[in-house]
């Protein structure tokens, strides 16, 4: 376990090692004159070197790299280009709103996702298994704004029971279904597809497999054989799945919070590319990108903890 | 066969018939099957892959697959039809009246569940006892199938478990609620001989003390009539022979039975002596099973009236058996017919003088080859040497773990030994392709060693190419259809890709694969293990007859110690990555040897067969990654001197001329104390190889 | 007839007959037959919507703006007055163009990449599958946001783009299969007859790890349709004046109050594609899988 885990973090943090020079030179290098695209095509070159100066972009490449690094990890993400705000404060407030958001549609659609999929794998190549499946599948296909826009058109503008466009709720019952319900919708639809497809591809293979038939052929009562053969088997790759989409659910909310014109950092992150505002660009997709390498991570330690070949491997 | 149910049978299964829906086809798998077994009665079921003999045992516990469908008969389980049972009913009489064992107890066991649990669960279920009670009774049961440490085996997961513990839990299980019939699915198939021999002497010594009825599905007709009072002999989804367990093995009167008989090396055969006389042909394709006897086809004495119906099961004269064959009475001298036929398609036997002295053709010095792997490194192979002279066959013995085929891969040169050197070929033997036409390999697997997307021609052109880069088209072409030829395969067959040929073809393929380039050196990884009782004779003749005539030296891997006796020159031992044992085949075979070896011989099937007796082997086998101290065998050897054993690496003793194995007891001393038990079959052996007259030793065989 | 004629015949027939089998099992599949149907229908809609469209998809009329559908303009009209049915129908062309062929490019480039690491193993592997993990923690519309907000956008860059970002996950998929299929000893054998790595991987291999390039190829090319769509939703991909269902959608998005047709029928367009190339997807793959 001990080995297991040292290694999954150590994976991990090379992964974000990686995955921190890819945002810097991304940002750093794609662009090309920094200082030309902020002051436009009427400054001076005197101008634009001042300004390369004090954003320090006439350091060499890896000096750069490292400067925002041990920047970043003490807090200090620079100043907006376009907002003349700290990032810090700027991006962990959309970050927070996302999160508020995302763990909404996870936490209700969850449960749903993983009962249809059983429900489905224990109906295996009958009517109900079909809709169920063709069913999760085209909700996987469907891009967000599709949806976004179907759910915008019928309950904001045929019935008008939601807002068309959503802030951020206070701590109600009421705001948080009014604010959140429309734009959590597209995701919820999303993550149904992959959740309740793991759950009953997981639920088949358990279903299939011989300790299911050992369970049965030793004559237990069918819940029995359900709950703590076939379910404490097959919703194990589910949970992995399931961390795994909650950090790729936050970058995915860029089309949503779009559409509904929600404060999150996915709207955050679209508007500081249009505005080349790059270090709120740098901070905001780097901190996605920690979200789901540590949702993954996540995901592999629970996997391990419900897994005793991995618990208890020495 | 109305007329052999009774108030007594546990089980009576009357004109079973299923079939399997494929692709809106059905395909008939069990056709009109009768049999019954009676209260205490252990009933084998013997067949090869294919023959339905595992549908019948699911369709006992009610539990087939979904495109099964039952075409007719009935399945009476204590007098109640399991056929279309309720579901409740189904679930009160699985476990305590019949419950099952199965191939694979890895898979079997609930890999997040503790085993004590799992078995716990039954006396739960089942008596409607208190967890406390079903612990406590779990416990005892783990101590009824004799768990050295029952209360910790309690609280192990499965794959904290070896295969064979894990195989005594699933009999544990099996026999919690006290059922009055055990069906056992091939349950020692893929575990080691020394693991499966443990696991039989239990089932033996269980269901004589519980005397619960047993149904036991086999490939194996020795393993199956050790444990049985009756036999029954399935072919293509049909009973053709059914009889007293030692009648069938001994005077079978199906030519099926026979054939399945002479295709293996009986205990002591060798080729020197004796040609094994192989079934015709392959098994009928799923769902083909022609309307007459479905044997008709690769039968030496069909006629006619076969074709017409199928045979029905018919008393035999003299006999209690009962044959599925018009012509069962003659059956019984099948064997001289079909050796009469055989001896028209190759070569008879010829005693060859044993061939060492000649040049080496492969040597092996103190070779060691590592794997390292989540941060352990395994020695699978520690300071090997052995040497293969030209013409010879080298069997390599060993269980699994024993670094057998990791040797054959480096010495093939598919692995780069970290210590030592293989050399292999001569001074001529220079670049990569002049060692690729010295030195080829047959693998195990046929449907992994040839690629699937590649016709047969391809597949032996690109070799014939590449081995003989001389060649221009024409001669390749005539190349390939000369290999195709000396393997015995049609022109047709050249056409097809690998998934339209049987098992048997497949090999052969592979096999002509290997001798495109005319090897000296040929490297033979468990060639025959995959394939069909029936099929293996074929290839273990043909690459007996392609030895002959090309002088071949064949490194012979194979964890059947029958089969290897039969090839073999020489054998060598192999015992967790070190060599053991090497020497001339029969020395080796007899004391003084080392007693890893006398353990190996001593579970061998055949070997208790034929009446040898059983050594034990104890402990659990050690792990590669840690292996033992002193002698690697010391933890498990029966013939352990204590201290000395587990301290000191043993040295290598010379048993006579060119047998040496190593152990700190001196020849002398060890052949001693190897002679002391019982050993009949020790002369009998003796006695049977020397006889030449291979119809004559078949025959006598069983009354012996 | 001679016993060569006659095999190869019977090679021909048996390469049909297996053809055939996989046809007819899918056309069994009557989720297959819809999703084909429908995505057959889009197909011929995006080559051939000059003969199809009853109106030209670019004809202004500010006078007959935002009209809700009538009998001329079945699906009504836009902002500028142009026909919402003949844009809508016009509006297929550039995701199709563009989702085969990011599809064909990552398809390549991931089986370049997973052979190769799949095949040779050790540290190169290790490396590169590290590089793609890295890759994988950005969310493809993140990426895509941040390139082409920085690189400007054309047709070309969002084929290439969607391209390059599907390489690493292709390749994870051909790699896994890969790895299988390097330990078969049908490959230990190549080597024993002294083959290439590069003819190991392309002769040998290469031919064994079809099934599951081909179906991650149509999942693939599903991805492909709903990454396209979203960018031009972020008016990241094709520009104006193209009646592009995303950049529709994105335009009209303002209207939505009071004219929801321009959005809702280029949004049904662009569901019934994407579903029915999933479900085609989704049967090949259940095919292939048996």
């Amino acid at each position: 376990m001990l080995t297991y885990l040292s290694k999954r973090l150590l994976l991990a943090l090379v992964t974000l090692v990686l995955v921190s020079f890819i945002v810097f030179l991304a940002s750093d290098v794609l662009p090309g004159d920094v200082g030309r695209t902020i002051l436009g095509n009427f400054a001076t070159q005197a101008q634009v070197h001042a300004l390369d100066v004090k954003l320090g972009l006439d350091h060499p490449l890896l000096d750069r790299y490292w400067i925002w690094v041990s920047h970043f990890v003490r807090g200090n993400w620079g100043t907006s280009y376009t907002l003349q705000v700290p990032v810090f404060g700027l991006v962990m407030r959309h970050f927070l709103n996302s999160l508020i958001l995302g763990a909404f549609a996870l936490v209700l659609i969850v449960p749903i996702s993983i009962t249809f999929g059983v429900l489905a794998a224990t109906h295996h190549d009958r009517p109900l298994d079909r809709v169920i499946s063709v069913t999760g599948m085209s909700m996987l296909a469907l891009p967000e704004f599709v949806t976004g826009i179907v759910v915008l058109v019928v309950f904001s503008i045929v019935v008008h029971w939601f807002p068309v466009s959503s802030s951020v709720p206070v701590f109600s019952l009421p705001s948080i279904v009014r604010n959140l319900f429309l734009p959590a919708l597209p995701e919820m639809v999303l993550i149904f597809g992959y959740v309740s497809r793991m759950a009953r591809a997981g639920t088949v293979e358990a279903l299939n497999a011989g300790y299911t038939r050992t369970a049965v052929l030793k004559g237990l009562p069918r819940h029995r054989v359900m709950m703590r053969h076939v379910l404490r088997n097959s919703l194990l790759p589910t949970i992995t799945v399931v961390a795994v989409q909650a950090g790729y659910l936050v970058g995915s909310l860029i089309v949503v919070e779009t559409i509904f014109n929600y404060p999150g950092i996915g709207n955050l992150i679209y508007t500081a590319a249009t505005n080349h505002d790059q270090p709120v660009l740098q901070a905001a997709v780097f901190l996605v990108a920690l979200v789901y390498t540590l949702s993954n991570l996540a995901a592999d330690l629970l996997y391990a903890v419900f897994n005793p070949r991995v618990r208890l491997a020495s | 066969m109305s007329e052999l149910r009774s108030a007594d049978d546990v089980l009576s299964v009357s004109n079973l018939s299923i079939s399997y829906r494929r692709r809106a086809r059905a395909m008939r798998v069990v056709s009109d099957v009768s049999f019954s077994i009676r209260r205490g009665e252990a009933y084998g079921l013997v067949g090869e892959s294919g023959c339905g003999k595992s549908t019948i045992a699911m369709a006992v516990m009610a539990y087939l697959a979904d495109n099964a469908l039952i075409d007719g008969g009935s399945i009476r389980l204590l007098g109640d039809e399991v056929i279309g049972a309720r579901a409740a009913d189904l679930r009160e009489w699985r476990a305590s009246r019949v419950a099952m064992v199965y191939q694979d107890p890895g898979s079997s066991l609930n890999p997040t569940m503790r085993v004590g649990r799992q078995l716990a669960e039954v006396y739960r279920y089942h008596d409607h006892v208190s967890w406390d009670a079903a612990n406590a009774s779990a416990l005892t049961m783990f101590e009824r199938v004799q768990f050295a440490d029952p209360r910790t085996i309690l609280e192990r997961y499965p794959h904290e478990l070896s295969g064979g513990q894990q195989q005594r839990v699933m009999i544990a299980m099996a026999l919690a609620a006290n059922p009055a019939l055990l069906i056992l699915d091939e349950p020692t198939t893929g575990l080691d001989a020394t693991v499966e021999a443990e696991i039989l002497d239990l089932v033996e010594e269980l269901l004589r003390d519980i005397g619960t009825a047993a149904l036991f599905i086999s490939h194996n007709l020795a393993i199956v009539s050790r444990l049985c009072d009756r036999v029954g002999v399935l072919y293509a989804g049909r009973l053709v022979e059914e009889g007293p367990a030692s009648e069938v093995l001994h005077t079978p009167h199906h030519p099926y039975s026979i054939g399945l008989l002479n295709s293996i090396p009986h205990w002591g055969a060798t080729k020197d002596h004796l040609r094994l006389l192989p079934i015709p042909g392959d098994p009928p394709a799923l769902g083909q099973i022609p309307s007459g006897c479905a044997f008709a086809s690769r039968c030496a004495i069909a006629e006619d009236a076969c074709l017409a119906a199928p045979p029905p099961l018919a008393p035999c004269s003299g006999v209690h058996s009962l044959s599925a064959c018009l012509r069962r009475d003659d059956a019984a001298d099948l064997a001289a017919v079909v050796a009469k036929n055989e001896a028209a398609d190759g070569p008879a036997p010829v005693a060859t003088p044993v061939r060492i002295g000649r040049e080496a053709v492969v040597e092996v010095t103190d070779v060691i080859k590592r794997f390292s792997a989540h941060g352990t490194t395994l020695t699978a192979v520690s300071d090997l040497s052995l040497t293969l002279h030209r013409g010879e066959i080298l069997g390599l013995v060993g269980e699994s773990g024993s670094g057998k085929t990791t040797l054959a891969r480096t010495i093939a040169g598919l692995y780069r030994a970290d210590g030592g050197v293989v050399r292999v070929g001569d001074a001529t033997t220079r670049s990569r392709r002049e060692r690729a036409s010295f030195l080829q390999m047959v693998f195990q697997n046929p449907d992994t060693a040839l690629n699937a997307k590649f016709r047969v021609a391809r597949l032996l052109g690109r070799s014939v190419k590449r081995l003989n880069p001389g060649l221009s088209a024409d001669e390749r072409q005539a190349k390939v259809l000369d290999v195709a030829r000396s393997v015995k395969l049609q022109e047709s067959h050249l056409d097809l890709l690998p998934g339209a040929l049987s098992g048997g073809l497949k090999q052969r393929v592979a096999i002509g694969r290997a001798f495109t380039g005319d090897p000296t050196v040929v490297v033979l990884d468990e060639p025959a293990s995959a394939l069909d009782v029936s099929v293996q004779a074929t290839i273990l003749n043909l690459l007996v007859d392609l030895q002959r005539e090309h002088d071949l030296a064949y490194l012979f891997i194979s964890h059947d110690l029958s089969v290897v006796r039969y090839l073999s020159d020489r054998i060598a031992v192999m015992y967790l990555g070190e060599l053991v044992e090497i020497g001339p085949a029969e020395s080796v075979m007899r004391p003084p040897h080392h007693p890893y070896t006398e353990v190996l011989l001593s579970a061998n099937a055949a070997a208790i067969a034929a009446g040898r007796a059983r050594i034990r082997l104890r402990g659990p086998s050690p792990s590669l990654a840690n292996p033992p101290s002193g002698c690697r065998f010391h933890t498990r050897c029966p013939r352990s001197l204590g201290e000395l054993c587990a301290t000191v690496a043993p040295p290598m003793q010379v048993a006579d001329a060119g047998h040496q194995y190593r152990c700190h007891i001196e020849p002398s001393a060890l052949a001693t104390l190897q002679s002391l038990r019982p050993d009949a079959a020790a002369a009998r052996d003796a006695e049977t190889t020397t006889d030449t007259d291979a119809t004559t030793t078949r025959s006598t065989r069983g009354h012996s | 007839m001679s016993a060569l004629e006659l095999s190869s015949r019977s090679r021909l027939d048996s390469r049909r007959a297996r053809a055939r089998a996989t046809f007819g099992q899918l056309l069994r599949s009557a989720s297959f037959d819809v999703g084909a149907v429908i995505v057959v229908f889009w197909i011929v809609d995006a080559i051939f919507w000059h003969a199809l469209v009853p109106q030209d998809p670019q004809a202004l009329n500010p006078l007959a703006a935002l009209q809700g559908p009538t009998a001329a303009h079945w699906f009504g009209t836009d902002w500028l007055g142009r026909d919402v049915f003949s844009r809508t129908l016009a509006g297929s062309t550039s995701v199709l163009e563009i989702a085969p062929l990011a599809t064909l490019l990552g398809i390549a480039g991931g089986t370049v990449v997973g052979l190769v690491t799949g095949y040779y193993g050790g540290a190169v592997d290790a490396l590169v599958m590290r590089l793609v993990d890295a890759f994988l923690a950005f969310p493809l519309v993140i990426i895509a946001v941040l390139v082409l907000s920085l690189l400007g956008t054309s047709e070309i860059t969002v084929i290439v783009l969607i391209g390059v970002i599907f390489t690493p996950v292709v390749s994870r998929t051909v790699r896994s299969v890969v790895l299988v299929e390097r330990d078969k000893e049908y490959v230990a054998s190549a080597r024993l007859r002294g083959e290439g790595d590069w003819y190991i991987m392309t002769a040998e291999i290469l031919p064994n790890v079809t099934t599951p390039i081909i179906v991650e190829s149509t999942v693939r090319l599903g991805y492909a349709i709903f990454t396209a769509a979203t960018l031009s939703f972020l008016s990241l991909g094709i520009q104006q004046p193209s009646p592009d269902w995303g950049l529709t959608i994105s335009l009209g998005r303002q209207y939505l109050q009071i004219a929801p047709w321009i959005v809702l029928f280029p949004a049904v367009a662009l569901a019934t594609l994407v579903v029915a190339v999933n479900l085609v997807a989704d049967s090949i793959q259940q095919v292939m899988a048996q």
